[in-house]
């Protein structure tokens, strides 16, 4: 593989790639239906000594 | 929680392990006979005196009672051990910092011997305080807060103990070798190709460990902390096997040749160093803030989406930041600006994170009177922000130019590293002592609180030695004259700079004092003493509860 064609991979599919994952991240994190798991979650490190 | 204590799969283990553990004595007896210096036959003599202590543990254990005669569930017993390591490499690397400021003050302290030279003894600080001080700590912590998190008692009855163990024994054959000029020369990557090789072994038994205790968690969340710890494993993983792919010179020497050459090696070798930062440094003491902060305060995490947003906005951007060490050198431009964009972007998370450990004590804010602890961490997450503000500035190119290579960089490194990583290992420290030995409480607050101020003070005087000597050394390597000439030669730089190394040193040994007075609380601790003293008595709940 040369070099040019590792870079536009990477500018292409490596990019898109990434920010459909990233915009997956913000929606399971902003996703209002996880609000209480994420609740219960915050709580954690209070449950055990 | 009677059904987790499964010992079904660690009789199974003992004896392979058992013959693993004879195999080794037999290669370090090879090692001993055959070593092609000093260092590897010392070397092969450690690693049979591992092995056979090994072996030594695994028959003690055959005949122990079983492990839970306490009536423990979890797991305690390893991280115990791993608090009083932590604690002694702590003050171990601490030292050997004072001890190399002092050279750099007065170079007499040299003495004119190899093994105590300055540039034997700085990889050495380094790799203590880093490695063994944070990696111990980290390897602890981890320990606990997932078996707390997941409910779940560690996986392993004996791989828990060779990580902890194992990882030791890498410290110390490190250690021991830079003492004798082994080293690759690669900065935090100094370990020559064998170190490598056993550091591999058991950091992939410390991934399984952590993936097999997750996998047998009770809790249907895996806890964000949890998250950071396994993207620290994971990522430092990757970074140790690349950065150290080295052909050794024979089987039996030190001695190996990096697999990359000039600018590449350059590359890899920061992009390993400075993602030694992100993952190791930040990642792993994040899971650490995220789990004592919201403990010790008591109250939940301010925003647990926030946190989410956080491990994947900082994990996405910081494998980028590494090329903003090599400004102005053969690099590509384009790729000096690419990590020095990422550095930028990395305000986002940091400050992010940073907002979300301190907003986690709103209506809690009051303890930070009464509760020394909480204090600490509590201003580690504070010299986590600052320093994060400052690296992003320090990586934009045309400000590089005035602080790389000067002790401005050492001011910031140390303001992370004396700030944030040791100070919320401190507070996890002191945190964890007196859970892990079933103790009402620490033997004095008052002690805790009196190294929270020497060693903040310490912090103070040598950021502020480093920030002054870094400026001046940046200005005068860059002053010129009318005609062109430079101003100062460069021993005239090192003479301006000695006051601020005398004002660093003293910085350092307030920082050694204060680890030393909180190695004696931890030991007084753990003996079951109680310090009587008054206690600040806790604010009084307010009827009304503030808004939030």
């Amino acid at each position: 593989m040369l070099y040019e064609d590792a870079t536009s991979f990477a500018a292409s599919y490596g990019l898109i790639y990434l920010v459909v994952l990233f915009a997956g991240v913000l929606a399971y994190a902003l996703w209002p239906g996880n609000k209480r798991k994420f609740d219960r979650a915050a709580r954690l490190p209070l449950k055990e000594d | 929680m009677a059904e987790m204590n499964d010992h079904g799969g660690h009789t199974v283990m003992r004896y392979p392990v058992g013959v693993a553990l004879a195999g080794g004595a037999l290669l370090g007896i090879f090692f001993m006979a055959r070593g092609a210096n000093t260092a590897m036959v010392l070397h092969g003599f450690l690693f049979l005196a591992f092995c056979v202590g090994g072996i030594f543990l695994l028959i003690r254990q055959a005949y122990a009672a079983p492990t839970d005669a306490a009536g423990t569930t979890y797991n305690d017993a390893v991280t115990r051990v791993g608090v009083i390591i932590s604690m002694f490499w702590g003050v171990v690397g601490f030292l050997a910092g004072l001890v190399i400021a002092l050279q750099l003050a007065f170079p007499e302290l040299n003495f004119d011997l190899p093994w105590t030279n300055f540039g034997r003894l700085r990889p050495l600080h380094t790799s203590a305080v880093i490695f063994a001080f944070g990696g111990n700590v980290l390897i602890t912590t981890s320990f606990h807060v997932v078996q707390r998190t997941c409910r779940a008692r560690l996986a392993g009855e004996i791989a828990p103990w060779f990580v902890l163990w194992g990882y030791n024994l890498f410290i110390v054959i490190a250690a021991t070798g830079y003492l004798l000029g082994v080293t690759q020369s690669k900065e935090y990557a100094e370990p020559e190709w064998y170190a490598d090789v056993w550091l591999t072994l058991v950091w992939v038994v410390y991934l399984l460990v952590f993936l097999a205790t997750l996998w047998r968690r009770r809790e249907p969340h895996i806890y964000v902390a949890n998250w950071f710890y396994l993207a620290f494993i994971v990522t430092v993983a990757m970074l140790h096997i690349i950065n150290n792919l080295a052909v050794p010179v024979s089987w039996t020497g030190t001695k190996s040749y990096t697999l990359f050459a000039g600018v590449q090696d350059a590359l890899i070798q920061w992009w390993y160093g400075h993602n030694a930062v992100g993952f190791f440094l930040t990642a792993g003491f994040l899971g650490i803030m995220y789990y004592f902060v919201p403990k010790q305060a008591q109250r939940p995490v301010y925003s647990y989406r926030l946190s989410i947003i956080h491990f994947w906005s900082l994990i996405f951007l910081y494998i980028w930041a590494g090329p903003h060490h090599l400004h102005y050198t053969a690099l590509p431009q384009w790729a000096q600006t690419l990590g020095m964009t990422f550095s930028i972007m990395l305000w986002m998370p940091s400050w992010g994170g940073m907002i979300n450990g301190l907003m986690t004590l709103s209506g809690a804010w009051d303890k930070l009177r009464t509760d020394p602890v909480l204090r600490m961490l509590v201003v580690s997450v504070a010299f986590y922000g600052m320093s994060t503000f400052e690296g992003p500035v320090m990586s934009i190119r045309a400000v590089n130019s005035l602080s790389h290579y000067t002790d401005w960089t050492i001011g910031h490194v140390h303001s992370g590293a004396l700030g944030w990583v040791a100070f919320v290992s401190f507070g996890a420290l002191y945190a964890l002592t007196p859970i892990l030995w079933r103790r009402q409480r620490l033997y004095s607050l008052q002690l805790v609180s009196v190294h929270f101020w020497i060693a903040s003070i310490g912090i103070v005087l040598y950021i502020t030695a480093m920030w002054v000597s870094g400026i001046l050394q940046g200005l005068m390597w860059r002053a010129y004259d009318s005609l062109g000439f430079l101003e100062y030669s460069f021993v005239e730089t090192v003479a301006a700079m000695h006051p601020f190394y005398v004002i660093r040193a003293a910085g350092g040994a307030l920082f050694v004092v204060g680890a030393l007075v909180m190695a004696y609380n931890l030991w007084r601790t753990v003996r079951g003493d109680l310090r009587s003293e008054a206690l600040p008595a806790a604010q009084p709940s307010p009827a009304v509860a503030p808004a939030e």
